[in-house]
């Protein structure tokens, strides 16, 4: 299983790339160290979801509120059959089929985001939804750092905590990094899980990229009844690009042709 | 009109299931029948207008209908990013509901006048503007609101407005509705200072001056046959809003009347001036303050029939 779970990452990875490359767009730093637990998500089948019926009723709801690095669901959404994988070389393009922020006009996407400190909020009324009508699907949100400075961000763990929203699953991909430092320097938020767990809501701290950790804790979900769950993901902004891992620069980076194929080189993928 | 709506809201609410209230703690003796009729259908969120937007959102995602409601700028301004990214680009049935628009909130201060909303809330791709002008009309927009599937912004009033309509009449979204005929100008308004706006007419009729009075109560989409065949008709056009005198209802009059080609009406805009109203008083000094209430209306009607 862990074998599939790298090589679908490995494929999210090279698909990240070679999109942000058409596209001569940035963000692929904050694509990269999501991309693991995408493919735990869902290529480990906790966001449930079916491309032949994507409005099913019990589908699973996954949003990226980190909607900057949307094609890292587009990569995942087109590796289980949402759209066709050509779509990916119109990326950010005139005429395109695939926007920079993630946009819900593309099959299998739940919800448009890009502004940051929205996601979260739309989650909980989801959950509330839900809740309400007894329904048992799960409501994921993947946020970043920079979502986590945003005060409407706070608004919802101090809410979801309130109302013991079980069904709603708030990762953090906690690469340390945003657009302008390093978080520690600008906004830091210290001890994290702890923090969020004084708001009611039930945390745990894993390895972002390790499978193993990330399978054991997504089946574990709801991680306590009645309380929501909030999962600090420790990752590596630009994971698996020696050049990109844990620089500044690769949230606004665009790869050279030469850039592109060193990154290749490093992924073991083939163009 | 806060009452009127709470109460039809509630008698919508106990034939639609899908309709929940979403508050930021504003609603005080007036969302306690809500509230305690329908609690599973009911969240104060708490002072977080943002987050109440989102929710709202969230909710109509699966295919409820969510009022946000709160006073003057609080849920419209304060989360318009909410409103525009979340609400709009969705196309959620979301129903954003401030109590007190305009200048109903006198002597609370700026913070508590909703001045350009209208303007704001109406340049959003989907979003349908709704400014009832009495108890009557709010209660017939409020069941057309609900009819209607996506984002509205209705734009309520405070309280004690007079009744303007004294003849039956038939509410729908996007058609103004003729208040009293007249073919020597036509006054078009929206909201409550169309009470103003009556006694101008009124007033200026005594004089010979037969005005048209169009309540204008949606101003997105806007009703471009009404405004037009009043061009044509009257040839003088005066519009009235409690707002910023930047792109609202006069605006939104002027705009049409531009792209129809209609540039020989003569044409006058009455609203607030581009200030922040930093003065202190009540709503009916406030518009005696800055010339739009009624002996200034008259004038203004007077002026533009040459008399």
């Amino acid at each position: 299983m862990y074998e599939n779970y790298k090589d679908l990452a490995k494929r999210i990875r090279k698909d990240c790339l070679h999109m942000v490359h058409v596209g001569q767009s940035g963000h692929i730093g904050s694509m990269l160290s999501a991309a693991d637990m995408m493919a735990v998500l869902y290529g480990g089948g906790f966001v449930k979801v079916d491309p032949k019926n994507p409005k099913a009723p019990d589908r699973d709801r996954f949003i990226l509120s980190k909607g900057h690095a949307g094609a890292v669901v587009y990569a995942t959404l087109t590796e289980l059959g949402f759209f066709p994988k050509e779509w990916m070389d119109t990326y950010y393009c005139d005429n395109g089929k695939l926007m920079g922020h993630i946009s819900h006009y593309v099959p299998g996407v739940e919800y448009s985001t890009g502004s940051l400190g929205h996601g979260l909020n739309v989650c909980v009324g989801m959950a509330l939804a839900a809740k309400e009508k007894g329904e048992k699907h799960k409501i994921y949100c993947m946020m970043s750092d920079g979502d986590c400075n945003e005060g409407s961000t706070w608004e919802a763990f101090l809410f979801a905590g309130q109302h013991h929203l079980e069904n709603l699953i708030a990762i953090v991909d906690y690469n340390r990094i945003q657009a302008l430092g390093f978080s520690k320097d600008i906004c830091d938020l210290g001890d994290f899980a702890t923090k969020v767990a004084t708001f009611g809501w039930a945390t745990k701290t894993v390895d972002g990229h390790d499978f193993m950790d990330l399978e054991n804790t997504f089946k574990a979900l709801p991680l306590e009844p009645g309380k929501p769950t909030f999962i600090v993901a420790n990752t590596i902004k630009g994971k698996g690009v020696s050049f990109l891992e844990n620089t500044v620069a690769s949230h606004y980076w665009h790869l050279t042709e030469e850039q592109k194929l060193e990154a290749y080189r490093e992924l073991g993928v083939e163009e | 009109m806060r009452k009127i709506f709470n109460e039809t809201l509630l008698k919508i609410a106990e034939k639609d299931p899908r309709i929940h209230l979403v508050l930021a703690d504003i609603g005080y003796g007036e969302i306690e029948g809500f509230a305690r009729k329908f609690p599973e259908r009911y969240y104060n969120c708490g002072v977080m207008e943002q987050h109440m937007t989102g929710v709202a959102c969230g909710l109509a995602m699966e295919g409820n209908i969510a009022v946000t409601y709160s006073i003057a700028n609080f849920p419209t301004l304060r989360c318009l990013e909410q409103i525009r990214n979340d609400v709009c680009y969705h196309n959620a049935n979301v129903k954003i509901v401030n109590i007190g628009g305009g200048v109903s909130y006198g002597p609370l201060g700026v913070s508590h006048h909703s001045t350009e909303d209208i303007a704001i809330l109406r340049a959003l791709p989907n979003m349908v503007v709704v400014v009832p002008c009495d108890l009557q009309e709010a209660e017939a927009a409020t069941y057309a609101v609900f009819d209607y599937e996506g984002p509205v912004f209705y734009r309520c009033g405070y309280k004690n407005e007079k009744d303007i309509h004294h003849r039956p009449f038939k509410f729908e979204l996007g058609k103004a509705i003729t208040v009293e005929d007249g073919d020597d100008c036509t006054l078009i308004f929206c909201g409550p200072i169309g009470f103003e706006a009556q006694k101008a007419v009124e007033a200026a009729r005594e004089k010979g001056i037969n005005c048209r009075l169009i309540s204008m109560h949606t101003i997105k989409p806007i009703d471009k046959e009404a405004i037009l065949k009043a061009a044509k008709e009257t040839g003088k056009i005066i519009t009235l809003e409690e707002h910023n005198l930047a792109g609202g209802l006069g605006s939104a009059v002027a705009e049409v009347l531009a792209d129809e080609g209609c540039l020989d009406v003569k044409f006058r805009r009455m609203a607030l001036p581009d200030v922040n109203v930093h003065e202190v008083g009540s709503q009916q000094w406030l518009r005696e303050f800055y010339h739009i209430a009624a002996p200034d209306i008259e004038k203004t009607i007077l002026e533009i029939c040459g008399k």
